[in-house]
């Protein structure tokens, strides 16, 4: 069993509530920060954790705080980022319908580091029910003085408010969330000037993913030191995994950053293996946004290590032959599973969800769900490979926020390694017909029989 | 529409809380809550006059209300049926069968994605990654999700939707 800290006490009953919480522990970090602490001492624990945001790009969390401009006479504020929206993520959900006052505990604790008098957070419009639980976790917290005026007695007093998205992938980058909370279309900011000289209102703002936030109270609680010997190298702490796709056992974990992709995919503790006993075709490690990986990438590099679940192991071999940990949303595909035909929803993902600002990205993504819709439904030529390839060249890098990336990766990737299964779809359209051509007879790649 | 475009006091209490959460002057904040109390309250749509009356309440112009309704996928600008069925399709979903229950919903209700059936009760509609990934294939109806559905599932959520015969909200 790894170490458990986010997920701890996932399975007390009533852990919902204020009271079992605090029955658990809970607002003792906050207490003891608010009360015994400084502002930068909380920002230097975290620094000291290694704790890297866990939205998806990884960057250290007190680095980021530390970066907050102290000097604006202008209020500062936290906001978190619960968009979740990523294919293949589900993990921010769970613990907020789970354990609502560990994202509030988080809030508290971070807030008084940045100093911060009011905070956000801003969920996606889908999950308005999610938005009822914090909110009923919010006034409790309020009803008891861990909210609002003069918290635990000291001179600090701190507004957390809940924002309600409405249904826009885009609103899940920092800039466009910071938009849509200010009432306008998600459409991302140009940087500079980042959130943490000019964010919210044009002032000193900290973005920050609610896995991220709820962390903190534990490293408040362990030290930042303790936290930082759980995992390996840069790759500390725990992170949640949110598994889905082909396996036995689809759902959140809580993992040991550093354990194998293995042990991750095939033992009893996490997904259990593969549904029905059949082939891995495919993994996908960190959301859709990610390059996917064949199944002879999945368990060892490039260099046959083995694989962990760390951000170093992910990546190794670069695009050639690694991906990244994302935001930890875990897709497994088995041999029944048609590359083209996922790769083509991932696209018209992408396609909807362009905000439209940049040339490259909103035309882009268009063409390249057209050409994928043109191949899976057998309507393609050998020249449409590469024209996709060339599409996503083209947007890689020519656009103001990273979207414009993360819809070129997954379809660079699955050309890249399937490439053989793109042809199969060009050469045999006949065989291509039924939706579901590779359920009874998966395609065989000549290259990986031997492997 | 006969009906008066004024929030009941009960829902101005509400929306009036809202505008509070933002410091002074900031209440354009509010725009995507206060839409959304809005398109539950006038029959799950917004029309151009629900627009102008919430741009009225926020004091900003209705422009601005009409870039933000037009941007966000949850935000209905046309009339839909009672209840709305949200069907996700992204990879995941796809990959455990959203295909097959896109396709059974098209067949039982006899529509197409997008349209609404006779009766004004279901409006069929596919949608990306709603989250729940890991309980796929789903769809949203309303504030509810339904999880890991199969053709008896969805049957079921059917006949009780129907029997019901409430119009569908998120909140
Ligand atoms: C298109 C796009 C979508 C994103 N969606 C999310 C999201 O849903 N949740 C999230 O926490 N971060 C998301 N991010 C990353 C955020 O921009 C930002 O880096 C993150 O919230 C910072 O928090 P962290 O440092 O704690 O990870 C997204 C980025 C992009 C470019
Ligand atoms: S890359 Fe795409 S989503 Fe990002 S700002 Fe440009 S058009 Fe919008
Ligand atoms: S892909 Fe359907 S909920 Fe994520």
């Amino acid at each position: 069993m790894g170490r458990k800290l986010l997920l701890e006490h996932i399975n007390v009953p009533g852990i919902e509530t204020l009271e079992v919480y605090r029955k658990m522990g809970g607002y003792s970090a906050a207490e003891k920060a608010i009360k015994t602490m400084q502002p930068d001492d909380i920002t230097e624990e975290v620094k000291k954790s290694g704790l890297r945001g866990r939205g998806g790009a990884g960057f250290p969390a007190g680095m980021k705080w530390s970066f907050i401009d102290k000097k604006s006479e202008k209020p500062r504020y936290l906001v978190c980022n619960a968009d979740e929206s990523e294919p293949g993520t589900f993990k921010d959900r769970y613990l907020m319908e789970k354990i609502p006052h560990s994202l509030i505990e988080g809030m508290l604790v971070s807030s008084f580091a940045l100093g911060a008098k009011t905070s956000y957070i801003y969920i996606r419009g889908e999950y308005f029910y999610v938005l009822r639980i914090l909110e009923k976790a919010i006034e409790e917290a309020y009803a008891a003085g861990l909210l609002g005026k003069n918290i635990f007695g000291t001179d600090y007093s701190l507004d957390v408010h809940v924002q309600i998205g409405a249904g826009a992938y885009i609103c899940g980058e920092e800039t466009a969330l910071l938009e849509s909370l200010e009432g306008k279309r998600g459409n991302p900011r140009m940087k500079p000037p980042f959130p943490a000289i000019s964010g919210l209102y044009a002032s000193p703002t900290v973005v920050n993913n609610v896995e991220t936030i709820a962390a903190v109270p534990h490293i408040i609680n362990i030290t930042g030191d303790e936290y930082a010997k759980i995992g390996v190298g840069r790759s500390t702490g725990t992170k949640l995994i949110s598994a889905s796709g082909h396996i036995n056992k689809p759902g959140t974990y809580e993992i040991e950053l550093g354990l194998t992709v293995e042990e991750f995919i095939y033992s009893d503790e996490y997904c259990g293996g593969i549904k029905g006993g059949r082939k891995i075709k495919a993994m996908i490690a960190g959301g859709s946004s990610v390059p996917i990986l064949p199944a002879h990438l999945i368990t060892k590099t490039a260099n046959g290590e083995d694989r962990l679940m760390t951000y170093e192991s992910l990546s190794d071999g670069g695009f050639v032959s690694g991906t990244m940990l994302g935001s930890g949303g875990f897709v497994i595909m088995d041999e029944t599973a048609c590359i083209v035909r996922h790769t083509w929803t991932l696209a018209r993902f992408y396609h909807h969800e362009s905000c439209g600002q940049c040339s490259p990205c909103r035309e882009g993504t268009g063409w390249m769900e057209k050409v994928l819709h043109r191949i899976e439904h057998g309507h393609g030529s050998m020249k449409d490979i590469d024209l996709l390839v060339d599409i996503a060249k083209k947007i890689e890098g020519n656009t103001i926020c990273p979207l414009g990336d993360a819809s070129a990766w997954p379809i660079a990737s699955a050309i890249r390694h399937f490439r053989e299964e793109f042809e199969y779809h060009i050469l045999h359209p006949e065989k291509v017909k039924d939706p579901k051509h590779f359920a009874h007879e998966p395609f065989v790649s000549s290259k990986l029989e031997n492997v | 529409m006969s009906k008066e475009i004024v929030f009941s006091a009960e829902t101005l209490a509400v929306v009036n809380k809202l505008i509070k959460r933002y410091p002074e002057g900031r209440q354009k904040s509010a725009l995507l809550p206060v839409l959304h109390v809005a398109q539950a309250e006038f029959d799950g749509w917004l029309s151009s006059d629900v627009m102008d009356y919430v741009a009225s309440i926020l004091e900003i112009k209705p422009i601005e209300v009409y870039e933000v309704a037009s941007f966000y996928s949850m935000y209905n600008l046309k009339p839909v049926g009672k209840c709305l069925l949200e069907v996700c399709q992204t990879g995941p979903c796809m990959l455990n069968g959203a295909d097959d229950l896109v396709a059974h919903f098209e067949k039982k209700l006899n529509i197409k994605v997008g349209e609404t059936s006779e009766d004004g009760m279901f409006t069929l509609k596919t949608v990306e990654c709603l989250g729940s990934c890991g309980t796929a294939p789903m769809l949203q109806c309303g504030a509810d999700y339904h999880e890991n559905l199969d053709e008896t599932k969805a049957d079921a959520l059917i006949e009780k939707l129907r029997a019901e015969n409430k119009r569908s909200r998120y909140c």
